[in-house]
């Protein structure tokens, strides 16, 4: 049943690939637009960089930005449910925070901090606390009022309807906030490295562009884009193993 | 048990006393219904009786004493079930046990278990609430509700969103539960056969804002079946209050 249920999409994007293989032999201009296979053929010529030298450093950015961004994102959902006058103060500055063209700033993130991880990790901070703060927050936002009510009746206070109620309602929210989260991470990590790195898949992909190697700028990509399809479908996994209930909510 | 002292109380976004100068009294063991249309109040009154709501002036005593900082005073069943679906029904049950601490583990498993058995659903512990019919899953939260080892039971309508069957069966049930436990319970209804099938005496809410609720006896004794309620007196009983209900959605 599940099987079928991806069929039709697999089957379009194999359509696609075919279609794209077609009109880049048809051109065969690979500085512009390489083939699959093209790509496929140079990410495997290149494995060696990008494996030991270029990947593990985009995973070094993605990881510690994703760790801070699920630490302040959690913060703020936090302090944001358990104080009104809270809510009124950051609501709105994490709202606009988000109207910022980071793409823009990161240029001085790199006048800031150099060509150091942390450009990078600021920049994909940047992007990825927002999701989680937000839907994390609507995540506490759920627990029903009767429910809170009850708990009170029975005596509870704050701290025991927060551990007791609000987070585990909260949980299915935080695990859509972390799919959302992952691919935001890799894609910010990325943006920052394009704009000032040494070494990271996205410094590799713009410096393939500058030798007009078109299957070059691509390989990183797809590896990215891999790692994100690999890392979401781990955190799927884990969520059906933890959240069992989520259907009757 | 319970006493209400011209208790007054006002929503803040009303311009006017909903309760204003309620005084009424429970003895201890009785089951007594008040019954009244849709948002005439009488939430408002359990409301005021678990603390959910601040009275703005009167008093309001359990057991003789104020129930001003004190707390499990009273089990709250509330209309809906309430049970946490990431917690299977012992987990649930264990719940407001938990809350009131000072209890082991072993000690609270064994109380759920012996209370989950007296309810009628020995052996449904380990599931989820998801997985128990709407009678079952009322039967689990009256359960929790006796876990708070109160001797007064507030149930807000706790039969209503039930099909017609079950909540019949639901109500014998209850009437039996009762009798074996011997608590006080206030019950709140809008359904009057409920009422006076349940109840010993029944209290309607005349008018908002709430002054004074009424009191009629039911004359049955129990053990009560679902035959009395065929009796002329209950018959009777229930046309007047029928009528007087009427007059109030009328008026």
């Amino acid at each position: 049943m599940k099987k079928n249920a991806n069929l039709p999409a697999l089957i379009f994007m194999f359509a696609l690939l075919i279609v794209w293989q077609c009109i880049a032999m048809g051109m065969n201009a690979a500085y512009i637009l390489p083939s699959p296979t093209q790509v496929l053929v140079r990410l495997w010529e290149l494995r060696k960089p990008l494996f030991t030298a270029h990947l593990p450093a985009t995973m070094l950015c993605t990881g510690v930005g994703l760790a801070i961004s699920i630490a302040l994102g959690l913060l703020l959902a936090i302090v944001m449910d358990a104080s009104p006058s809270a809510e009124k103060m950051l609501y709105p500055l994490i709202v606009a925070s988000q109207t910022i063209p980071t793409t823009a700033l990161a240029p001085l993130f790199v006048l800031w901090f150099g060509y150091t991880i942390w450009s990078k990790v600021l920049v994909t901070v940047l992007i990825t606390f927002f999701p989680i703060a937000m839907t994390v927050f609507d995540g506490f936002r759920s627990a029903k009022t009767d429910m809170v009510d009850m708990l009170k009746t029975f005596g509870a206070g704050k701290k025991e309807i927060f551990l007791k109620l609000k987070i585990p309602a909260a949980l299915p929210y935080f695990f859509s906030a972390l799919k959302m989260a992952i691919p935001m991470s890799i894609i910010g990590a990325a943006i920052g490295e394009w704009l000032g790195a040494q070494a990271g898949l996205g410094y590799f992909s713009r410096r393939m562009m500058t030798q007009l190697d078109g299957a070059g700028v691509f390989a990183p990509i797809v590896l990215l884009s891999v790692v994100a399809m690999i890392a979401v479908g781990i955190v799927s996994w884990l969520e059906k193993k933890i959240i069992t209930w989520r259907s009757s909510l | 048990m319970l006493e209400f002292q011209s208790v007054v109380f006002q929503y803040d976004s009303e311009d006017f006393n909903i309760i204003d100068g309620l005084s009424f009294h429970l003895e201890k063991g009785e089951f007594v219904s008040v019954i009244g249309p849709s948002g005439c109040g009488k939430s408002t009154i359990f409301r005021l009786t678990n603390q959910l709501l601040p009275r703005r002036s009167g008093e309001i005593l359990v057991d003789g004493k104020s129930i001003d900082g004190r707390r499990g005073y009273c089990g709250y069943m509330p209309q809906r079930d309430l049970l946490f679906p990431w917690r299977t029904v012992n987990e649930n049950l264990r719940l407001p046990m938990e809350i009131r601490g000072g209890i082991s583990r072993a000690e609270m498993d064994k109380r759920a278990a012996e209370t989950l058995e007296h309810v009628g659903l020995a052996g449904w512990g380990d599931k989820r609430p998801e997985e128990l019919s709407g009678g079952m899953r009322q039967r689990a939260a009256f359960a929790r509700t006796l876990l708070t080892g109160s001797e007064l039971l507030l149930l807000d309508e706790p039969f209503s969103a039930l099909d017609f069957l079950t909540r019949i069966t639901m109500q014998e049930w209850l009437l039996d539960q009762w009798e074996q436990d011997s608590k006080t319970v206030l019950f709140i209804t809008h359904d009057v056969e409920e009422a006076i099938f349940l109840s010993g005496r029944v209290l309607v809410v005349e008018d908002t804002p709430i002054r004074k609720l009424h009191s009629f006896e039911v004359p049955a004794p129990y053990p009560r079946t679902r035959a009395c309620l065929t009796d002329p007196k209950m018959l009777e009983l229930r046309e007047n209050l029928i009528s007087l209900l009427r007059k109030e959605v009328q008026a």
